[in-house]
């Protein structure tokens, strides 16, 4: 049975400052609805792209979206950051409205699209119960009936009568997560509350969400967490630039979210003849891959590098940097080679559990046996390495520049 | 599988119809709505020595102030009304109203937070709003009806009681009706340009000279005299001070005309905001 039906919708937003020029906007806008035409913005808007800055001051943040959902389903929504995620829950939720499209519901929807949301610092945990209860849709008699579980459930019983301004980010976050974990729509829609909160709270979170998929309820939730949408959600859908790419099982939607990011980083750059080639008159590039194509954070990763030597001298040196997505340096490693016909080649291999998951760009340093440098290869190419399943319930970004696996013992 | 379509409880779309008030909603939510005045009133107070005590002083401290101006200095009379509770009157009166008025103009943008992570009938927050004003009003009359009372008792002011009495909380309901409906149609248009809360953070001053607070009605004249009678919060204050002292007469036509007005407005404010709450998160 559906419960929500999402029909071709869309959702334009205006970029910049408000200014004299949005009035002028908003004017002829006006001009054209008086006379029965169409949004004249709506043909320059373009597609969102987050990294490339277009002309044109409107974006499509959401682009002809359509999906269904059924009753009981748990549905993952993935994709980059940017992508359109919480602009299609809060849509759902009613917070903004689409520019285009419908959406049928069927029940009750209740959001949480954030924890604690009208909280009042200087009221105790029992008003702000009642107060945030009641603004996620409850009557006061439903949060009565339910107001010593929700107590019981956040732990925080001791200073229930204590203003919230009081407590420990952590305690806060339970009480409001407890509230909303009693809330009881048709549809729940969760937008990344597990990014915060210690382990336990997040195996609480995940086995509510659970427990109400169970009852029969529908769950959309969004995370950048592969691991938990793989095994919490029976759907998935990725989005990418305002559009739906996939719509399917949550396996299928993690692995085409995963091959999509795969043409995103650049794992080989190759080249047929030195003529093209990137470098100078003493190096050039032959090829540089990184394999597997498909990463995941309990692989090895092999580096293999090869270059035309045009200098006279035979051993030549080549070192490289791995950069994270903040441009910093996680480590770098570097050793001496011979060419033989001009042609040098080495590999390198990263050991298994050493990488965190993320993106990593590569830059290569070429310099001859006495460290004269030849020439800088920056961010020639690019990998992404994945999480993998956990056997502890901890689904959050384990912190680091590196995630080594490291012996420990009992005792 | 027949007539699925018809199932469905609630279509999200671009726009709403603009005769849709959605007033039911708000009803729902009446338990929001006594929630939030409790917080006003249990949050604005914290963290003060004299707590409630402030709702006293206000009041009493402007009436000195506007006793010692305009009557010992400028000597502008008060129709023969008292003029410490011809000002008292006055400017609790004026309070609620631009009270009122000022912060549920403020709505979408005090409130962006909470509006843009929350679903609820945005209407929920200006109206309980003008409730809690509505009790710091009753508060604040008790001051006046104490000091009332005590120059009744100790100064020998006479009282004679009229059935034009009665009409008192029609009149405070009508101001609460005018100063909703001008605050939320300010809210509505602040949301995506600011100007707007810069002009109405002056123009309530122009208007509160506009309105018979500091002076009686009857002490203008020629076409000052008319423009002032067409300001619809008039009528409220003239006919609130003959239905307290019984000086000057019940303007029943005015009254009408204040009703026709402020219905008006408060109409044309809900379909205004209703209009601006579905997409202001974007722009605020
Ligand atoms: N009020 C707004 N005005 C203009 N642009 C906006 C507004 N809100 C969102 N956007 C743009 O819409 C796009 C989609 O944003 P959205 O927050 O939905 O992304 P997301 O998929 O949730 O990303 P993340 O993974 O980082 O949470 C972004 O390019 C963002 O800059
Ligand atoms: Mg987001």
């Amino acid at each position: 049975m559906h419960v929500l039906k999402v029909e071709n919708i869309y959702k334009q937003y205006e970029l910049g400052q408000v200014s004299t020029g949005t009035m002028a906007h908003d004017f002829n806008r006006w001009l054209h609805k008086i006379r029965g035409k169409e949004d004249p913005y709506h043909k320059i808007t373009e597609r969102n792209t987050r990294d490339e800055k277009g002309g044109s001051k409107f974006v499509w943040a959401l682009d002809d979206i359509s999906f269904d959902v059924h009753q009981g389903d748990v549905v993952g929504i993935i994709g980059r950051n940017g992508a359109g995620k919480s602009t299609l829950l809060k849509i759902l939720s009613k917070v903004t409205s689409p520019t285009k499209g419908n959406i049928k519901i069927k029940g009750r929807i209740a959001s949480l699209l954030e924890v604690g949301t009208g909280f009042h610092p200087d009221l105790s945990g029992r008003e702000n119960i009642f107060l945030n209860g009641a603004i996620l849709g409850m009557t006061k008699k439903e949060i009565h009936a339910k107001f010593d579980e929700i107590v019981a459930f956040s732990g925080v019983d001791k200073y229930i009568d204590t203003p919230v301004k009081r407590y420990s980010s952590g305690m806060y976050v339970r009480l409001a997560f407890s509230v909303a974990a009693h809330l009881e729509p048709e549809i729940l829609i969760v937008d990344e509350v597990l990014a915060v909160g210690d382990a336990e709270f997040q195996r609480k979170c995940l086995g509510k969400m659970k427990e109400v998929s169970q009852q029969g309820r529908t769950v959309i939730f969004v995370s950048h967490n592969l691991v938990a949408v793989k095994s919490l959600c029976t759907k998935g859908i990725v989005m990418d630039q305002g559009k739906l790419v996939f719509s399917g099982s949550a396996d299928e939607a993690v692995e085409s979210y995963m091959n999509a990011n795969a043409s995103k980083v650049k794992p080989s750059t190759v080249f047929s003849s030195p003529d093209d080639a990137i470098g100078n008159e003493f190096i050039k590039i032959k090829s540089i891959t990184v394999q597997p194509e498909k990463l995941f954070i309990t692989d090895a990763i092999q580096l293999d590098f090869s270059f035309w030597n045009f200098t006279d001298e035979l051993k030549f040196n080549v070192s490289f940097d791995v950069i994270d997505v903040f441009g910093e340096v996680v480590f770098g490693s570097g050793n001496e080679f011979s060419s033989i016909n001009n042609v040098g080649s080495a590999s390198c291999l990263i050991p298994s559990n050493l990488m965190n998951d993320g993106i990593y760009s590569i830059h290569v340093y070429v310099h001859t046996a006495g460290m004269r440098k030849l020439y800088d290869f920056m961010d020639i190419v690019s990998f992404e390495v994945f999480d993998k399943e956990r056997n502890h319930a901890y689904y959050g970004k384990i912190n680091g520049a590196v995630r080594p696996k490291l012996t420990w013992k009992e005792g | 599988m027949i007539n699925k379509e018809t199932n469905w409880t609630e279509t999200i779309s671009p726009v709403n119809s603009y005769w849709q008030l959605r007033l039911g909603a708000i009803f729902r939510y009446r338990d929001l709505i006594f929630l939030f005045v409790k917080r006003d009133f249990s949050a604005v107070y914290k963290q003060t020595i004299l707590g409630p005590l402030w709702l006293f002083i206000q009041p009493i401290f402007t009436t000195l102030i506007f006793f010692f101006v305009f009557t010992k200095i400028a000597k502008i009379p008060t129709a023969g009304i008292d003029p410490i509770l011809f000002y008292l009157a006055g400017i609790t009166l004026w309070n609620y109203f631009s009270d009122c008025f000022v912060k549920t103009s403020n709505t979408f943008v005090a409130n962006a937070t909470i509006y843009g992570k929350v679903y609820f009938p945005r209407l929920v927050i200006p109206i309980s709003i003008v409730i809690s004003n509505l009790i710091k009003l009753g508060v604040q009359l008790m001051v006046f009806a104490a000091v009332f009372i005590y120059k009744i008792n100790f100064e020998g002011l006479s009282f004679s009681f009229n059935a034009t009495l009665f009409f008192l909380p029609v009149l405070i309901l009508l101001m609460a009706i005018l100063g909703l409906g001008l605050g939320i149609v300010f809210s509505a248009m602040t949301t995506k340009y600011r100007d707007f809360s810069f002009l109405l953070a002056f123009g309530i001053q122009l208007l509160m000279y506009a309105t018979p607070i500091i002076y009686p009605l009857s002490y203008t004249s020629g076409q000052l005299h008319w423009w002032i009678s067409i300001n619809p919060l008039t009528p409220l204050i003239e006919n609130f001070k003959f239905a307290l002292f019984g000086i000057g007469h019940f303007d029943f036509v005015g009254l009408l005309y204040t009703t026709l007005i402020s219905t008006f407005i408060l109409f044309f404010g809900i379909i205004l905001f209703n209009r601006v709450e579905k997409n202001f998160m974007d722009t605020v």
